[in-house]
């Protein structure tokens, strides 16, 4: 094992297997009918999603006076899950589009379904600035058209920065989903010998032949689409930091929040794709197809961005000192020994303390140790944002308004719903449509490309 | 109809190896009307089949400059020309704070914009009808074997040829490619009863649920929130007073906001008096104007002189030109405005009291343009 060959790329696929094998493989889940275990999963996921829904119905039918904002802290638990959803989502850019510019073939493996969590992550993070507004169905007059107000949006807040910068990057995310899944889809019309689904299948492949003209322009546009979805990625999580930084509140003011934020965000989205794929790839049995090496390789990635968060928070409470701006050093004494120290050091514990034990190769490449690691990460950055929001705006500059927050049952109600509706979707997901994409697993297999020997 | 139509003819080989070194032969035999399918890219099928680079980076650059005007164009519009709006002091047009937006829109526009071009222009795709589909060629190069195609229509097309260059390059199936019948002769179906049917049904769901949507559920609970508000408003009931009326009458003696009540009632004599408070200003004059426009040109015209829309069906109002009118003083035409004269009713609350002074303001610069002075010419 000391000798290692750095000039031979090490193979993405283990074992070589056949282009046919690939595909059965890939395609098994969704030419079998559910199983047992599928049902008890789905059934406790939708359990979750319910008391969401009835979570939901309370906030639409009485308003958001069910949730536990008070007066100084505005947004609660609404704008704490946004932020935490919306960070869960760049993991699935970041793999598909950075690592695939960076020419990273490990990515072929886990690119659908990181991407897959993306569009899942922001749809239910869609859900809470529309419930936070307070009346959903209103939310409409968010978008600049031509309505009876006559008035046009205020492009100047951040808030709507925020509903152009979601609302592309879920349209981009889909759009670069479907462009991967088409050749998918036309694999999946050739193989089905179900009437149906061989109509569904076709509409949704939009009759591609693989026609290597064909393939040309789309390895161009997957390019060009990398291209245009790295900057956005970047740009999504910097203006939701926006939401904070352009305000005055102390501890929010800041103008480390959107690389801060980025890091964050990819740290959590990490942590998040690599617990559902430890399970994926066990139940579908991928373990070639989703190495141990690429598992590895996400918890670097989680080991680096849990660092540079790290350093945020240090380099936060240096600057609050370095200002010498009483407020500023003020909230930030308040966030680790107020009344939200314990949410503090758990977020702390979580994020610094427990990425760390990455160092350790063994740590990086068993299984149960790296999925604990990694939902510790997932915890402490929900617990980030909760510092973040909830400690800065419960003691702002005027003592006289100073008050605790309280969540209260509607708030864990749409908490729990939110991860019911994400693992439902996941869920849906994993047998409606190939959890790994057939043809960018075939181009990396051992033996699929050609040598270019002079004949 | 028994002699079926030739698309081309279709060999299936094992490795990608073999695949390029065939599509490197077909192509120096000169084909062109040929194409290869495979499972997934190739490297180095481009060069084996001497493809031009893509043209889509053109297309995306195009698009993303185009959403970049776009962003620009509608932020600058709809807060500068449109509607603007002063927030916090910041400059009508706030460049730096639209970055974000224009960023976006030019994303969007790009991304979408050429995934679009891409499908819809360089592939004309969807179609499900080319003859290469349903074919058990199509069903092997999306698996796991490379296929190329020659088509019929090639110049350098002879069958026999084609077959034993295929043969020649170690194929392990060649076959024909036929033309559909039934799509071949695919006729329109639109004036069918069914699509028919199917476009009324799409009509009536439609239109039924916009109607609830907009007619029933916006009042219902909790839609019609603040619609429906436990609040007294103008002409309601109300079982707090013991009349029954919702609305009550001021405190005796309360006076509007811009009216004065009138110490001359019924007296022109004395009303004849007074001098116009108000200084023939531009803001004034404008203000004359406006309301001479909409309470009195109805009758007297635009102009003062009687010839208005109306004429004819009521006695005619008098010219306000004449002798008599411009030798009453400010005062009596207030007057007259606020009593009414003849069929002229009374405009005491239509008209607030600065606005009937300046509608004379008004009246005396339409009078004085038919009849100057002299030393109006200076």
């Amino acid at each position: 094992m000391s000798e290692v060959d750095y000039s031979v790329e090490l193979s993405v696929v283990e074992g070589r297997p056949g282009l046919r094998e690939i595909e059965d493989l890939i395609t098994k889940p969704l030419e079998s009918k559910p199983d047992k275990k599928f049902f008890i999963a789905i059934s406790i996921t939708l359990t979750m999603l319910m008391i969401g829904v009835i979570g939901l119905g309370l906030t639409v039918y009485y308003g958001i006076g069910m949730w536990g904002n008070n007066n100084p802290v505005g947004w609660g638990f609404g704008i704490v899950n946004f932020v935490f959803w919306v960070g869960i989502g760049h993991a699935g850019t970041l793999i598909s589009a950075i690592l695939f510019l960076l020419r990273q073939k490990w990515r072929n493996g886990i690119a659908r379904f990181a991407e897959g969590m993306t569009i899942f992550a922001v749809m239910t993070a869609g859900i809470f600035p529309l419930i936070h507004v307070g009346r959903p169905w209103l939310a409409g007059y968010l978008f600049p058209y031509p309505n009876q107000h006559s008035i046009w949006v205020n492009f100047t807040s951040p808030l709507l920065w925020d509903v152009f910068a979601v609302s592309t990057y879920f349209t981009v995310s889909f759009v670069f989903w479907y462009v991967g899944l088409i050749p998918d889809f036309a694999a999946l019309r050739e193989k089905t010998s179900n009437k149906i689904k061989h109509i569904v299948y076709s509409i949704f492949s939009l009759g591609w032949r693989g026609s290597n003209k064909h393939w040309q322009n789309y390895e161009m546009v997957y390019l060009i689409l990398a291209g245009f979805a790295t900057p956005l990625v970047l740009s999504v999580h910097t203006i939701v930091s926006f939401d904070f930084a352009v305000s005055i509140i102390p501890g929010w003011h800041t103008t480390i929040f959107p690389p801060y934020f980025v890091a964050g965000a990819v740290f959590s989205g990490f942590a998040m794709v690599q617990n559902v794929l430890i399970f994926v790839r066990k139940i579908f049995n991928y373990e070639h197809i989703i190495t141990i090496d690429t598992l590895e390789k996400m918890n670097k990635i989680i080991l680096l961005t849990g660092t540079l968060v790290g350093y945020a928070y240090a380099m936060e409470f240096f600057i609050a000192w370095y200002s010498g701006v009483q407020a500023e050093q003020f909230t930030f004494i308040n966030r680790a020994f107020g009344p939200y120290a314990w949410a503090y050091w758990i977020m702390i514990s979580c994020n610094v303390i427990s990425p760390q034990l990455f160092w350790f190769k063994k740590l990086r490449r068993s299984l149960v140790p790296m999925f604990i690691i990694a939902v510790f990460v997932n915890v402490g950055m929900w617990f980030e944002r909760f510092v973040i929001v909830i400690s800065s705006l419960s003691r702002d500059f005027l003592p006289s308004s100073w008050a605790y927050f309280t969540p209260t049952a509607t708030d864990f109600a749409i908490l729990i719903g939110s991860f019911g509706l994400f693992f439902t979707l996941v869920l849906l997901f994993t047998k409606a449509l190939p959890v790994v994409s057939i043809a960018e697993i075939k181009a990396v297999v051992d033996g699929a490309q050609p040598t270019h020997k002079e004949h | 109809m028994s002699e079926k139509k030739l698309y081309s003819y279709t060999a299936l080989f094992n490795t990608p190896d073999e695949i390029i070194h065939a599509v490197e032969k077909v192509s120096e035999k000169g084909y062109k009307n040929y194409d290869v399918n495979t499972p997934y890219p190739v490297h180095g099928m481009d060069g084996a089949m001497k493809l031009p680079p893509s043209k889509l980076g053109y297309i995306a650059l195009v698009l993303g400059l185009s959403g970049m005007m776009a962003g620009l164009l509608m932020t600058y519009w709809m807060s500068a020309i449109d509607y603007p709006i002063n927030i916090g002091g910041k400059p009508i047009f706030s460049f730096p704070a639209y970055i974000p937006i224009i960023f976006e829109i030019t994303v969007l526009f790009a991304a979408v914009g050429t995934v679009l071009a891409m499908l819809l222009f360089f592939f004309k795709l969807p179609n499900n009808s080319h003859p290469l589909h349903g074919t058990n060629y199509m069903k092997a190069v999306s698996s796991d074997k490379f296929g190329i195609s020659i088509q019929v229509d090639d110049k350098l097309f002879v069958k026999e040829e084609v077959i034993n260059l295929f043969k020649e390059l170690g194929s392990t199936e060649i076959n024909p490619v036929y033309y559909d019948e039934v799509e071949i002769n695919y006729k329109n179906k639109i004036f069918e009863p069914k699509f028919i049917m199917f476009l009324v049904v799409a009509f009536i769901l439609t239109s039924g649920a916009t109607y609830v949507t907009l007619n029933k559920l916006m009042f219902m609970v909790p839609f019609d929130w603040m619609s429906n508000q436990e609040k007294v408003i103008p002409q309601s009931k109300s079982m707090f007073y013991s009349d029954g009326f919702g609305m009550r009458t001021p405190v005796e003696g309360t006076i509007a906001r811009g009216h004065i009540p009138y110490p001359y009632k019924g007296d022109l004599e004395a009303a004849s008096a007074m001098p116009n408070p108000l200084l023939p200003t531009k803001e004034n004059m404008k203000l004359g104007q406006q309301k001479y426009d909409t309470f009195c040109s109805l009758c007297h015209g635009y102009h003062g002189e009687g010839d208005s829309r109306l004429r004819g069906q009521f006695p005619n109002p008098p010219s306000l030109h004449s002798e008599k009118v411009r030798n009453w003083s400010d005062g009596s035409i207030y007057h007259v405005i606020m009593e009414g004269q003849n069929i002229m009713p009374a405009y005491s609350s239509q008209l607030t009291n600065d606005e009937k002074w300046a509608v004379i303001l008004h009246l005396r610069a339409l009078q004085r343009s038919l009849n100057a002075k002299e030393t109006d010419l200076q």
